[in-house]
């Protein structure tokens, strides 16, 4: 136990606080966690690194809005590409925002600028196959309101948002007979088999020529304007001019619909690596020719990536959870409390408890580790009351009769004998990090995550596994470790 | 040497021990015989400071028993419980030497102690490492035994110890713990429900019933001069179905 725990802080002095203040010299770009803003990233990082007044640094597919704009607005990156549209209704929440002079004027306050549009919105469209659209005449969306027997299929985002499709049905007086809510990857199969006739798109989607779908135009302007931006903090801006002009230069009003369209297909269906894509666009070579790096030595750095993420939160709920758990046990009424709190904690979804972290600690490992540490905090302090609670009353009698003071009382009886409870209870938090550690890569705290978002992102099922199955190997790992750790932590004459 | 004066002790609605006083003598061995439930037990834990009475005194060496005093005077205690109370997570050997370690002993004093007291109630060297569950009932007992004379405390307060022994070797148990009370002059306090431990060990007998004390006397006194039809009824009852009732 002392090994792991010193191994565990070890690693965390050498791997040191990963959020924090910008550096000299390092521009940090984010994306969210899709591939057209993974595209848009690396093309900034490469112009950066052209540049060469810094060096980039790539946080790629952070997750949601909600983490990229926290991390940009904290301080923690310093430029993402965002869409004017969003930049209005959610980020400053003021949907009479149209103009982009009228945004940026906006964010001034906050420390950010951004560049002109690139040149492509990628809103809402609906799409239905190029031969039915044909077939029935369909041009216009106001066309849909001669055929109600069309079926739709719509994400579920889509189908609640007042920008989605109930805003729409009331702009265009549609009254479609089916309507379902679907995985978004799983409905381009079912419009290409013929099951649904209708779906939401983004109009940048790179899937829709070669599936041979359709938009229909937006007749009556319903769906707002997501022009792409670049949206960066005013210091870095200010502090390396020249590269922002060049990144302006580069992006604004290069990139139209088909053009981001494109781009976005040769990764999503041509499968090639965002690296090359961005070079591609930028008209170099591709940046290795060798490929990037191959996956196995890809796995095997997330692996050491994972571990750390694993074995510091752990070490660090051990340290914190026995103590509490010890607490809890002694003071039985406020223990209640303590116990209420940690469980609490616990019905926080794990990605909304890392989201929460990013005001307080940015983004990266550090706060990953303080959101798995209190993840992994109630089986530790839970299996530690229980263990101490259940130890016969007798013999802590007799350890009084016997001249035990407290504390000897607590380290040579109580720990010991609750020992195979502790244990389980750190075993219990040991396999459950492995599986909620995948989860850090939203706010770019890496591990085998990394992997399973930009397969979820590419819509690319083997980079989900080549993430899922090693997190499931490893989650084994710790089991066989830990039961062979119970023969050095828990004394021989409680062993069955 | 140990006294307890009007004690009364309630758990809840629950009356223990209802105006208890006793007075076991130094160098004596005082039974406190009696059924479950008739309050026996909690006497030795009012004793040894681990509850505190409602009412009453309870004084040993003329010290009366509080939270600040208990600490002190159960140094001066030695108590043993039904299958030994020994801890499972070490050897025989380190339960024996727990207290000595406790009081700050040398392993170089403890370890000839241990010997020695191993050789006094028939326990090995190599019986002694084992663990308590490896142990059989008897071999726990003894060792539950040696930890409580380690110190070699004055007083020895044992709770049922032969309790959970099968019939043979609580009677071999007895005759030599009988044999050891003689030999060391310790001032004990033995609580029973077996009249043949009473009759064979105790100097004293002290025949408890719901919380309070019927009789205090030599097993003959109980036998031949029955202070009340109780104590009569008592005695016969378990002579006859010997063995039915169980310990506590």
């Amino acid at each position: 136990m002392r090994a792991l725990i010193g191994m565990g802080l070890g690693m965390l002095l050498l791997h040191g606080s990963v959020a924090g203040a910008a550096e000299n010299g390092v521009i940090r770009v984010g994306s969210k966690s899709f591939t057209e803003s993974y595209i848009l990233a690396e093309i900034a990082a490469q112009v950066i690194e052209r540049v060469g007044e810094a060096r980039a640094e790539r946080r790629h597919g952070l997750g949601g809005t909600g983490i990229t704009y926290r991390a940009i607005a904290s301080g923690a990156i310093d430029l993402y590409p965002e869409y004017t549209g969003t930049l209005a209704r959610i980020i400053l929440k003021d949907s009479a925002l149209h103009t982009p002079e009228a945004i940026r004027a906006r964010l001034l306050a906050s420390g950010l600028t951004m560049s002109e549009p690139l040149g492509f919105s990628n809103t809402y469209a609906l799409a239905v196959r190029a031969e039915t659209a044909e077939r029935r005449g369909l041009r216009r969306i106001s066309d849909l309101a001669r055929h109600p027997e069309l079926k739709a299929a719509f994400s579920s985002g889509f189908l609640e948002r007042e920008d989605g499709w109930p805003g729409l049905t009331r702009h265009y007086g549609l009254a479609l007979r089916e309507v379902r809510v679907m995985e978004h990857a799983l409905t381009y199969r079912a419009i290409v088999s013929g099951d649904v006739d209708l779906m939401d798109v983004f109009s940048t989607d790179g899937q829709l020529e070669r599936l041979r779908l359709q938009i229909l135009q937006d007749d009556k302007r319903f769906f707002p304007d997501y022009s792409a931006v670049l949206l960066a903090r005013r210091d870095m801006a200010e502090r390396f001019p020249r590269t922002w002009a060049r990144l302006r230069e580069a992006f604004e009003g290069a990139l139209d619909d088909q053009r981001m369209a494109k781009l976005n297909a040769m990764a999503d269906l041509d499968g090639k690596s965002v690296a090359e894509v961005a070079a591609a666009f930028l008209g170099t070579a591709s940046p290795d020719p060798r490929r990037p790096p191959g996956v196995l030595s890809e796995i095997s750095a997330l692996t050491l990536d994972h571990l750390v993420l694993v074995l510091i939160s752990l070490a660090a709920a051990v340290v914190l959870g026995i103590p509490m758990g010890i607490a809890a046990a002694r003071f039985r009424r406020t223990g209640q409390i303590e116990l209420g709190v940690i469980g609490m904690l616990q019905t926080v979804p794990a990605l909304a408890l890392l989201v929460f972290m990013i005001p307080l600690f940015g983004i990266g490992k550090g706060p990953a580790l303080v959101a798995l540490s209190l993840y992994a905090l109630l089986p530790v302090v839970r299996s530690t009351y229980a263990g101490l609670i259940a130890i016969d009353g007798h013999l802590l009698d007799i350890a009084f009769v016997l001249g035990l003071g407290r504390l000897k009382r607590l380290v040579r009886i109580e720990l010991p004998l609750a020992s195979i409870s502790i244990m389980a209870g750190i075993k219990t938090a040991a396999v459950m990090t492995v599986g909620t550690a995948t989860l850090a890569a939203f706010i770019g705290g890496g591990g085998y995550g990394t992997l399973i978002v930009r397969g979820l992102a590419l819509d690319d099922t083997a980079t989900i596994l080549a993430g899922a199955a090693p997190a499931a190997v490893m989650a084994v790992a710790f089991h066989v470790a830990f039961e062979l750790l119970d023969r050095l932590a828990v004394p021989r004459g409680l062993r069955r | 040497m140990i006294a307890l004066r009007e004690v009364t002790k309630r758990f809840g609605d629950r009356v223990a021990l209802d105006a208890v006083s006793l007075d076991v003598r130094p160098a004596s061995t005082h039974v406190l015989l009696g059924s479950s439930g008739s309050g026996k037990s909690t006497v030795l834990r009012l004793i040894l400071g681990l509850i505190e009475a409602d009412a009453g005194e309870v004084q040993v060496d003329g010290t009366p028993v509080t939270p600040s005093t208990r600490a002190q005077l159960v140094r001066h205690m030695g108590y043993v419980v039904q299958d030994g109370g020994l801890y499972p997570h070490l050897t025989a050997h380190r339960n024996v030497t727990l207290p000595t370690e406790a009081h700050g002993w040398d392993p170089s004093r403890a370890g000839p102690r241990v010997t020695e007291l191993g050789t006094m109630v028939g326990l090995d060297e190599e019986t002694l490492r084992l663990y308590p569950r490896e142990l059989s009932g008897g071999q726990r007992q003894r060792v539950g035994l040696m930890r409580a004379l380690v110190l070699d405390p004055p007083v020895l307060l044992l709770d049922e110890p032969l309790g959970a022994l099968d019939p043979i070797v609580r009677a071999e148990l007895q005759g030599q713990l009988g044999r050891l009370f003689a030999a060391l002059g310790k001032t004990v306090v033995l609580v029973t429900h077996d009249i043949r431990e009473a009759a064979l060990l105790g100097s004293t007998i002290t025949l408890m019933h719901a919380g309070r004390v019927v009789q205090q006397g030599t097993f003959a006194d109980l036998l031949e001069r029955p202070a009340a039809p109780f104590v009569t009824q008592f005695l016969t009852a378990q002579t006859l179905g010997a063995g039915a009732s169980r310990a506590r």
